[in-house]
């Protein structure tokens, strides 16, 4: 509460500093802090380099250097996220914003990159050598299909494009203006579209996630866009701090603010995969590469949820009683859709992928508390579901039949008795998603479930816990199939040593055991991020 | 001695004894079985001493520690026992070391018909699942913080979970999963109603306090209004009414208690049941004393359905692990009833009624598990005449039903009668209904007894099962002697229960009616 009351007299002096500056009649060169934007500007750089790689270096040198570099540059600004954890300024003529939750963000998006690069670069999954093919485009069930299933060729590109991927969502958790947050959208979107068909085995479900999700990510832009015209027709301004002002004051025509606001609403809620713009995330989680639907369903979240919480606190957050009922709508919408089409689902990855729309949902129920515990209990909440969910899905990746990826659940049957370690580890990841108390997911459900009921959202709790409860339901039915029950003949095979998941999906339990048993250092750096609130 | 960490001991030898056996190779099972008896018999004695060195006579917490745990939620992890949680902590700690030795040859031995399926299964990992679940179980009983009590409630389940699901009878696969995750889906049900309430007492806490605390001794002294109270106690009773449980929260517990491992029907029925009638008297008491009274009949009524409903289902039953689940259920009948009843002896009737509850019924599984893996079936059918060849174990049966059907002279008597006396004194129609129930208690006991044990042996095959082996003479020993004792000399725990329940009482403005009631009658108290 005492950062919207800061937050509001911060907004008084931007005014009255922008009232001084158009009175002066200059033009001000904009002073642009390079440090402070080091961490985005170090990845663009590893992606432009990494371009250049895959044009020149030889072969060989590719598969060695690409995920070296990738992998050093998001830790070179995951440092530089660090040393910058004290800054608060907007710059680049206020069209980007340093600020807690933005570094947070950041932080946690990096975070997520480098642990995907180690699912990405895992080659000793595949006989063939990585999930990842080299052309996308080769028409499924041609001989050059079935020739490139098998090759052994080089496909290194896969690491560029998710540097500009990951460039476009520090880009977008750090955009002051909703031209550069659009921007920032396409950036991180189009590297995603191809990365989605890229994946080795059943390659017609590949191309179809990524056609559908190009075709309804377009669409989704161009709503956003849209709002974006709407709002800038209301405010005479995209800038976040400024559009906030123009709502404050009365007499303007609100026709314009609530269109506006509604639309960019919907290209926020179609990236998060909130209902009832989810109906991408089940063909795309299971028709992209697994270790990409790891990184999307972990780093696109915190990116779409941080621009979402900008958007939403900041432009919005004097209008919090005309969108908490929209919130408060979506959230049920996408927690009852969510949980319930999970209990339908036969394929693992879809399983996973409908109960990233449930957590959606849960998130959401933060955004609806519309106060600061509940936007630390979301930033919370976003790095333990997004360790969890790497974690979930590198391990996926691990059970294998001799056609990929055993990722129906039938033949998940009985795993528990031939690697009992593996499915020891994936019944725990489950358990977190289902929120079991001394794990992460208990946590996180924790601190936006209180911040929603201090914020006077207790029915929605209220829907919220009776959802999870379903949602135990399908979580609990994969551990009766991987424990109580036989292996069927045809079980799936583990793959032996693929060290570079081992570490991924480690990494991914441990944090998850972690910020289930010793949360406080992250609450509190949570917390600090979101005391401290968005400048603007 | 008081400064000593008893509690904190308590949990942390079963939770780090469970991580050393869940690592012991499963060729070396019999080594998982000898660390497990050593750590839970100390356990025992860890029990004993802190029992020892408890002050009934001081109010409040003993062997209370509290540190700042996730503090951004004002959460604590902050233990204390007092005499309520003391006397079920030892009843934990008892039944446990009983239950490893029971299930020694159960988790081991695949041959016999009614061997589980454990024989195939990791035994290391059912004995780290039984430690892990006396973590839980210490946990529960010995949190004084909300939060902390939530975290363990939940956290308990999972090891309960497996061990239905993994460790039960071989040739019910299907039953056994269904059984696992009825149970499992019941109780996190429950559990997130809980959560709800919890999480509306914090958010309450902050509005009053300032700070949002978990820590109970605060929280009891809020004064919160009635409304609020109402819906915050229905989100405790409903979770602790599925967990003891009460009628018409109680379809789980029958196909989780038969589809359980003996070891597992011991510790589901004997002590985590306890969780809900426990949490009932610990929280949903002192925390909402209003909405106490306001839903007392409520309780009480369904309290009285469980007593005739439990019996009735419980002498239709065939299957002898479902009877026994099903006399739990008229029996935590009777528990609710003391508890709400809201006197102190009748509170003190039912605390103390846990305690004789987890011996008998935890005795009458015994018995049941010897019969099923001596002939492989849980059908009363299959039985009959056994006496003839194994009277010892005819014998103890007897003893555990006649403590089931609180004969007096057994245990069971004593709480039965406490609680019968205690609500009499407020509601006297009801005591009399209730007392009724007892008739039905000795038909379902008798007649299962009598189906099983005399008359002529029904199968010939029967003639060669053998009596009880020492190492089940000695499991039996200890539960037989205290149903006994307790019986005869109940005194020394029912001077540790009763200042705690008649302080909990007192305190939520509960005071017992003058003329009847011989505990504190000349004291004022706080009348709501």
């Amino acid at each position: 509460m005492s950062a919207t009351a800061s937050a509001i007299a911060g907004q008084d002096a931007l005014a009255q500093h922008i009232l001084a500056q158009s009175t002066q009649g200059t033009i001000d060169v904009p002073a642009i802090q390079y440090s402070a934007l080091s961490p985005i500007i170090i990845v663009f750089g590893v992606a432009l380099a990494g371009v250049l790689i895959d044009a020149f270096a030889p072969a060989k040198a590719r598969r060695g250097i690409q995920p070296l570099l990738a992998a050093a540059g998001f830790a070179a600004a995951f440092v530089a996220v660090v040393l910058l954890h004290t800054r608060r300024q907007v710059l680049a003529a206020g069209s980007l914003a340093i600020d807690g939750p933005t570094l947070f963000m950041e932080g946690a998006i990096l975070a997520f990159a480098l642990l995907a690069v180690l699912l990405v670069a895992e080659r000793r999954l595949d006989s063939s050598g990585g999930a990842i093919v080299a052309s996308a485009a080769i028409t499924p069930g041609s001989p050059g299909a079935t020739a490139q299933r098998s090759s052994a060729g080089v496909q290194t590109e896969v690491y560029p494009l998710m540097a500009f991927s990951v460039a476009g969502m520090l880009l977008f958790v750090s955009s002051n203006t909703l031209l550069i947050m659009f921007v920032a959208l396409e950036i991180l979107s189009l590297p995603l579209y191809l990365l989605a068909g890229l994946a080795r085995r059943r390659r017609l479900l590949s191309q179809e996630a990524a056609m559908k999700y190009f075709l309804l990510g377009s669409f989704s832009s161009a709503f956003f866009i849209y709002g974006l015209a709407f709002i800038y027709g209301y405010a005479g301004s995209v800038n976040l701090g400024r559009i906030a002002d123009a709502a404050g004051m009365v007499g303007a025509n609100d026709t314009y603010l609530y269109l506006g606001m509604a639309l960019l609403g919907v290209g926020l809620f179609f990236k998060i995969g909130a209902a009832p713009f989810h109906s991408w995330t089940p063909d795309v989680y299971q028709g992209a590469p697994t270790p990409i639907t790891a990184f999307m369903a972990a780093g696109t979240k915190v990116a779409a949820f941080g621009a979402l919480l900008r958007v939403f606190y900041v432009s919005f957050g004097g209008l919090r009683w005309d969108w908490r009922p929209m919130v408060w709508i979506i959230a049920i919408l996408t927690m009852v859709v969510g949980a319930v089409l999970a209990l339908t689902q036969r394929d693992i990855k879809r399983m996973l992928a409908y109960s990233a729309v449930a957590h959606a949902g849960f998130l959401l129920t933060g955004l609806a508390a519309a106060n600061s515990d509940g936007l630390s209990g979301s930033l919370f909440y976003l790095v333990a579901y997004g360790f969890t969910t790497i974690a979930a899905f590198g391990l996926v990746t691990m059970v294998r039949t001799g056609d990929g990826e055993a990722s129906d659940l039938s033949q998940w049957q009985g795993l528990g008795r031939r690697s009992p370690v593996l499915a020891g580890i994936f019944a725990f990841l489950l358990l977190a998603l289902a929120g079991i108390p001394l794990t992460s997911g208990f946590t996180g459900k924790f601190a936006v479930f209180q911040a929603a009921v201090a914020g006077d959202a207790t029915p929605l709790v209220v829907v919220a816990l009776i959802t999870s409860a379903i949602a135990a339901f399908f979580y609990v039915r994969v551990i009766v199939l991987m424990f109580f029950q036989e292996p069927g003949a045809d079980g799936p095979i583990i793959v032996t040593r693929p060290t570079l998941t081992y570490a991924a999906v480690g990494i991914g339990a441990i944090m998850t055991l972690l910020l289930g048993v010793a949360p406080q250092p992250l609450l509190e750096l949570a917390g600090t991020a979101a005391t401290s609130g968005f400048v603007r | 001695m008081n400064s000593f960490p008893w509690l904190t001991l308590l949990l942390v030898l079963p939770a780090a004894a469970a991580v050393v056996v869940a690592a012991v190779p499963r060729r070396l099972g019999t080594l998982a079985k000898q660390i497990t008896l050593a750590v839970t018999l100390v356990e025992f004695v860890l029990a004993l001493l802190a029992t020892i060195a408890y002050e009934p006579s001081r109010a409040g917490f003993q062997f209370a520690q509290k540190y700042s745990w996730i503090k951004q939620f004002g959460v604590s992890y902050s233990v204390g026992a007092d005499g309520i949680s003391l006397v079920l902590i030892l009843l934990a700690t008892l039944l446990v070391p009983v239950v490893v030795l029971a299930s020694w040859d159960e988790v081991s031995d695949a041959g016999q018909p009614g061997a589980s399926v454990a024989g195939r299964r990791s035994v290391p990992a059912f004995f780290a699942l039984l430690l892990a679940l006396e973590a839980g179980m210490i946990g529960v009983f010995a949190a004084t913080d909300v939060f902390l009590f939530y975290v363990f409630f939940e956290a308990m389940l999972i090891p309960m979970y497996f061990l239905i699901g993994s460790y039960g009878l071989a040739k019910e696969q299907a039953q056994r999963s269904y059984a696992a995750v009825k149970f499992l889906l019941y109780s996190l049900f429950g559990g997130l109603l809980m959560l709800a309430a919890v999480i509306g007492l914090y958010v309450v806490s902050a509005d009053q306090l300032g700070t949002g605390t978990f820590d109970f001794a605060t929280l009891r002294q809020m004064d919160i209004t009635p409304g609020v109270q109402k819906l915050l106690f229905l989100g405790f009773f409903i979770a602790f009414a599925i967990k003891a449980p009460l009628f018409p929260f109680h379809t789980w517990l029958p196909d989780a208690g038969a589809q359980s491992p003996t070891g597992g029907a011991i510790l589901l029925v004997g002590v985590l049941d306890k969780v809900g009638t426990f949490g009932l008297i610990r929280y949903c008491i002192p925390l909402f004393p209003d909405a106490s009274s306001y839903f007392a009949p409520m309780v009480l009524a369904l309290a009285v359905i469980g007593i005739f409903y439990g019996a009735l289902l419980a002498i239709g039953q065939r299957d002898m692990k479902r009877l026994v689940a099903y006399t739990s259920l008229a029996h935590f009948g009777f528990i609710a009833m003391g508890t709400f009843a809201l006197t102190s002896q009748a509170g003190t009737g039912a605390v103390l009624y846990m305690v004789n509850h987890g011996l008998s019924t935890g005795l009458l599984f015994l018995v049941v598990g010897f019969l099923v893996a001596r002939r492989g079936s849980r059908d009363v059918g299959a039985y009959g005449g056994m006496a003839q060849v194994t009277p010892v174990l005819a014998g103890v049966f007897l003893v555990a039903g006649l403590s089931s059907l609180a004969l007096p002279g057994l245990n069971s008597f004593v709480s039965e009668f406490l609680v019968l006396v205690g609500t009499f004194t407020q509601y006297r129609a009801l005591a009399i209904v209730a007392t009724c129930g007892m008739v039905l208690a000795a038909i379902y006991i008798l007649y299962l007894y009598q189906r099983t044990m005399t008359g002529p042996l029904v199968d010939e095959d029967a003639r060669g099962v053998l009596d009880l082996s020492v190492r089940e003479k000695i499991v039996v020993a200890p539960v037989v002697a205290l149903i006994v004792a307790l019986g005869v000399y109940p005194k020394p725990l029912i001077d540790i229960i009763r200042p705690t329940v008649t302080a909990t009482f007192e305190d939520a403005g509960h005071t017992d009616p003058a003329p009847t009631a011989p505990v504190n009658a000349s004291q004022p108290g706080g009348h709501s």
